[in-house]
């Protein structure tokens, strides 16, 4: 199980909390939290990654365990802690608009 | 007894503004989708009810929204916009090629007949279709064969902001692309062609260029579909052929800069603008906020300025925050900038701020319920 904390609008979006779980098969990558994330909340297609291009939007980071993981390829692991449920790994609104 | 249901696209979020027919005292609902652009909302003239909203951010991209019970509750329908086959290119700013990229739904336009089937007009300019209430969307990419790779963005982004269908004939489709032009389909959107004769448009070398003329709206009354009226960057003009010339109406406005144009509802001559001072300035002229009215279809105006602001008055009027009802006396609605809402029930002659503290509205429509 992993722990996924949401910005506020992508909360609103999926009428959830702050924090959702989602099930992983295997090693947990950036790219397996979202696929999870997405199937779960189809919701959310689209606002996290591009539809075209498959990258991360311009305004949307990853965080873990206090690391910006947002530059990382989208097949790292996430951290043995995120991995474990101890940590959230967090979906961040980048702080951008003047 | 009949009501009024006024649908307000803002900056941050939408709002619906309901009154009895009398349209004297209004209700602002909450804010719907707060926090986000709503650049359209707009419902099925099949299915009043049936409501459709474009959400986006620069944070999180679009979203469509649809709602089966005029707008109580919503619920997110298909988001995914992707051009058909190799995107291909059009003209930037440098004089290069630049790949077409999907960037937000300006317009979305219900059908006529058939509530599921909506049709969006999206930036970078495109014409996408659902059938099936939004959950799946289909482009219709003949439109960019009409001479696609010459068009180039405006300051205000290369977006279809406008789509008309015509009552008469199903098969027919008008829409407009800021600094692209007019275009008209004859086949239902298989193939477009460009409608931009007569336009003229200012300082372009060409002033006869197929394309590249800024058209920023078009109106159509139903019970005539051969005439449009349309705010030019600069101009108001007018087509008695669907389109295939154009004429300039402006006459006497104190400036034929604006941005949007309406027909009134049961006087398919009688036309509204709301002129702005200058492309450079983006005011009402004289800092007065004053809509024109024509009842000869353009050349002879009249300003209304009773219930307006007519001083210090420095708000815009959008392209899409000019709506009309189809009550009678037909009632005239248009949003600004400054986030006020101003009604008229009288055809014009007389106004009221039925909202006054909105964020920025971007669009207007209106739904007159049985």
């Amino acid at each position: 199980m992993i722990r996924v904390q949401l910005p506020y609008h992508l909360q609103t979006l999926a009428r959830v909390g702050r924090e959702v779980e989602i099930q992983i098969e295997g090693v947990a990558t950036l790219s397996l939290v979202i696929d999870a994330l997405e199937t779960q909340y189809p919701m959310l297609r689209g606002t996290i990654r591009d539809y075209v291009t498959g990258q991360r939007r311009d305004f949307i980071r990853f965080f873990a365990c206090g690391q910006d993981m947002s530059l990382d390829p989208l097949d790292t692991p996430l951290p043995d802690a995120v991995a474990a449920a101890s940590e959230p790994f967090r979906i961040v609104g980048a702080m951008a608009g003047g | 007894m009949s009501s009024v249901r006024v649908l307000v696209g803002t900056h941050k979020g939408a709002f619906i503004l309901t009154s009895d027919s009398k349209r004297k005292k209004w209700k602002v609902s909450e804010p719907l989708f707060a926090g986000w652009e709503v650049y359209h909302m707009n419902g099925s003239s099949r299915n009043p009810n049936r409501l459709y909203a474009s959400q986006s951010t620069g944070w999180f991209g679009q979203m469509i929204q649809r709602s089966d019970d005029g707008g109580k509750t919503w619920e997110p329908v298909g988001n995914k916009f992707i051009y058909e086959g190799v995107p291909g290119t059009h003209l930037w700013y440098d004089g290069t090629q630049h790949p077409w990229e999907f960037k937000r739904v300006w317009r979305l336009e219900p059908s006529l007949t058939d509530p599921d089937t909506v049709y969006a007009g999206v930036e970078d300019a495109a014409m996408f279709r659902s059938t099936d209430g939004g959950q799946t969307w289909n482009e219709l990419a003949g439109l960019r064969e009409a001479k696609g790779h010459l068009w180039q963005p405006g300051a205000g982004g290369m977006c279809l902001h406008t789509i008309i269908l015509d009552p008469v004939n199903p098969q027919r489709i008008f829409i407009a692309i800021s600094a692209a032009g007019a275009f008209r389909t004859e086949d239902g959107g298989q193939m477009w062609k460009p409608i931009n004769q007569g336009l003229g448009s200012g300082e372009l070398p060409d002033t006869s260029a197929e394309v590249g003329h800024c058209v920023h709206n078009l109106a159509m009354h139903p019970s005539n579909p051969n005439v449009l009226f349309m705010q030019k960057h600069w101009d108001v003009m007018r087509s008695d052929n669907a389109g295939d010339s154009w004429s300039e109406v402006s006459g006497n406005l104190p400036s034929d800069f604006g941005f949007p144009i309406a027909v009134h509802a049961h006087e398919p001559n009688t036309i509204y603008v709301v002129p702005i001072k200058s492309d450079s300035e983006h005011f009402p002229p004289d800092g007065k906020l004053r809509v024109y009215r024509s009842r000869r279809g353009g050349n002879e105006w009249e300003a209304l300025t009773n219930g307006l602001p007519q001083s210090d008055c420095y708000v815009n009027v959008l392209r899409s925050a000019l709506a009309v009802d189809t009550l009678d006396s037909c009632g005239i609605y248009f949003g600004t900038t400054g986030g006020q809402v101003y009604a008229s029930s009288d055809s014009g002659d007389s106004w009221m701020p039925i909202a006054s503290n909105l964020p920025a509205v971007l669009s207007v429509e209106v739904q007159t319920l049985p």
